[in-house]
């Protein structure tokens, strides 16, 4: 009535083609681009430009907070500046002497071995990115950086901050990045328990910010408070970057499988600067460990998307991580009671 | 008195343009689970209120924009909004002489199809479906509809 009073007198019907007509045509071709685009990827072309064309807007919605950010830098005093610094200062120096230490163990570490591969892949290169916009709900974990192409951002690239893994890069544009979390539901990380060297994966359970670890079963060793480091399996991660530490551990005594989750380390939602990361090389000496062409439009070479349903029968997702299972030249870097890797894969079957 | 816009492009622009962008800022994440489909809800006022300018192109260029927003399949969001713009399209008259909160109902109902095909979507997809959260939107743009209604009449009422 009212809210409708003004096209009153509107000539009404268009002209031209009827609706009928163009819906079945505009349905057509929503269906095409939905086919082109969910197969084999033929669309990352045009998803590219359109990403370009968008960024423009996707800042502007992050202008706002943005904006209250920058309001609350700006009025910060600066006695919590000037202890924000010294803050950092003991910080730094603190690294700084963990890095010595951490280069002389990995050289130690290498010569015992005696095998130049046996070092781990490191960070040879780190970019910074602003967080542009944030994504977090149940279904969908993902962040907006303002890097890309331009910048020789990468698909499936690691993306940390500077307390753990964070997750990857997906939809690549020129100027910009969509980063899937490690704690959205659609992403797996392969992680392994630093404390006994047991490999499971970690799935993402969406907006709790947390992971779960399905795959384990009810007898596995793990504690809480254990810490899980990627495995470097899959190839998207290298071995022995933190990811997360279990929290809580339900042992049902009829299901066959714990029910564990996991707090990130890295601080999902206070973030607003990232690190991409290129790593020198896993991949260069280990051919076997090239990222096999994603099975899924998106899907991380490491993580076939997995359906959230705790034990349904995942076997079927698993054979692409099965096959690239064979862990080549990485052995378990903590292997004390190291469970065999075939045991957290069996208890997937 | 044809002083007023016969077709009032600019504004449905823009006000498609603001709906899209409170339909992906980022807010608190309880608050994100009851949003209102405020797109859908612009286009489906354009729609009925002005078939011949807002109708089925509107409809499909802004479920792409918000697909490439998103991040979600190509189409997907398209295709949804397509079908109840074509819908509210073709039925404008009728819903038009409706009283508001019978159009509320209609709005439900629209809503409701938008939300299931992108459900259905995400499915055949493989993408996650849990959570019954997601047709909490439905009612809350049912809520939203009489003052969206009454905001986008008056921002092209003739002065």
């Amino acid at each position: 009535m009212a809210a409708f009073g003004v096209g009153g007198n509107r000539r009404l019907t268009g002209h031209g083609s009827p609706p009928g007509f163009r819906f079945t045509l505009y349905a057509l071709l929503s269906i095409v681009v939905m086919v082109l685009d969910q197969r084999g990827g033929w669309l990352n072309q045009a998803r590219f430009l359109l990403q370009a064309a968008v960024y423009p807007l996707q800042l502007a919605v992050s202008s706002p907070s943005a904006a209250w950010a920058w309001m609350k830098e700006s009025t910060q005093t600066r006695e919590v500046l000037r202890e924000e610094i010294a803050r950092l200062r003991i910080r730094e120096s603190e690294l700084a002497l963990r890095a010595l230490n951490y280069e002389g163990l990995a050289r130690e570490n290498a010569q015992l071995r005696g095998l130049r591969q046996a070092l781990p892949p490191i960070a040879d290169r780190w970019l910074v990115a602003e967080i542009v916009n944030v994504e977090l709900t149940t279904l969908r974990q993902r962040l907006l950086i303002n890097r890309g192409t331009t910048n020789g951002v990468f698909a499936s690239q690691a993306v940390l901050d500077d307390a753990g893994l964070l997750g990857q890069t997906m939809h690549i544009g020129p100027w910009s990045a969509e980063v899937i979390l490690i704690t959205d539901p659609e992403h797996a990380v392969p992680v392994q328990i630093e404390r006994t060297g047991l490999r499971t994966i970690a799935v993402g359970a969406g907006n709790e910010g947390t992971l779960a670890l399905p795959y384990l079963p009810a007898n596995a060793d793990v504690k809480p408070g254990d810490l899980l480091v990627t495995s470097g399996l899959g190839g998207v991660f290298p071995p022995g970057y933190p990811v997360a530490r279990v929290a809580e551990i339900h042992r049902d005594a009829v299901q066959p499988l714990a029910q564990i989750r996991a707090v990130p380390l890295a601080r999902i939602d206070r973030d607003r600067e990232v690190a991409l990361v290129w790593f020198k090389d896993a991949r260069v000496n280990n051919p076997e460990i090239q990222p096999q062409p994603a099975p899924h439009k998106s899907a991380p070479a490491a993580a076939p998307v997995v359906a959230p349903a705790p034990v349904a029968a995942p076997v079927p997702m698993f054979t692409p991580k099965s096959a690239a299972t064979p862990a080549p030249a990485h052995p378990p870097d903590v292997t004390p009671k190291s469970a065999p890797p075939e045991e957290a894969e069996d208890a997937v079957k | 008195m044809n002083v007023r816009m016969r077709e009032p492009i600019g504004r449905i622009f823009f006000t498609v343009l603001l709906a899209l962008f409170l339909s992906v800022v980022p807010v608190p994440s309880w608050f994100d689970a009851a949003r209102p489909a405020f797109l859908v809800l612009t286009v489906l006022y354009w729609s009925i209120a002005v078939p011949r300018a807002g109708g089925l192109t509107l409809g499909w260029i802004a479920g792409l924009a918000l697909d490439i927003f998103q991040g979600s399949v190509l189409g997907q969001h398209a295709l949804a909004l397509t079908l109840v713009t074509y819908i509210a399209v073709r039925e404008h008259q009728k819903i038009r002489s409706k009283p508001v909160f019978q159009q509320s109902l209609i709005v439900m109902g629209l809503l409701f199809i938008y939300e299931f095909v992108v459900f259905a979507i995400d499915g055949w997809t493989g993408h996650v479906l849990y959570g019954p959260l997601r047709w909490l939107q439905i009612l809350t743009g049912a809520i939203l509809w009489p003052l969206a209604a009454a905001l986008l009449g008056r921002s092209h009422a003739p002065r």
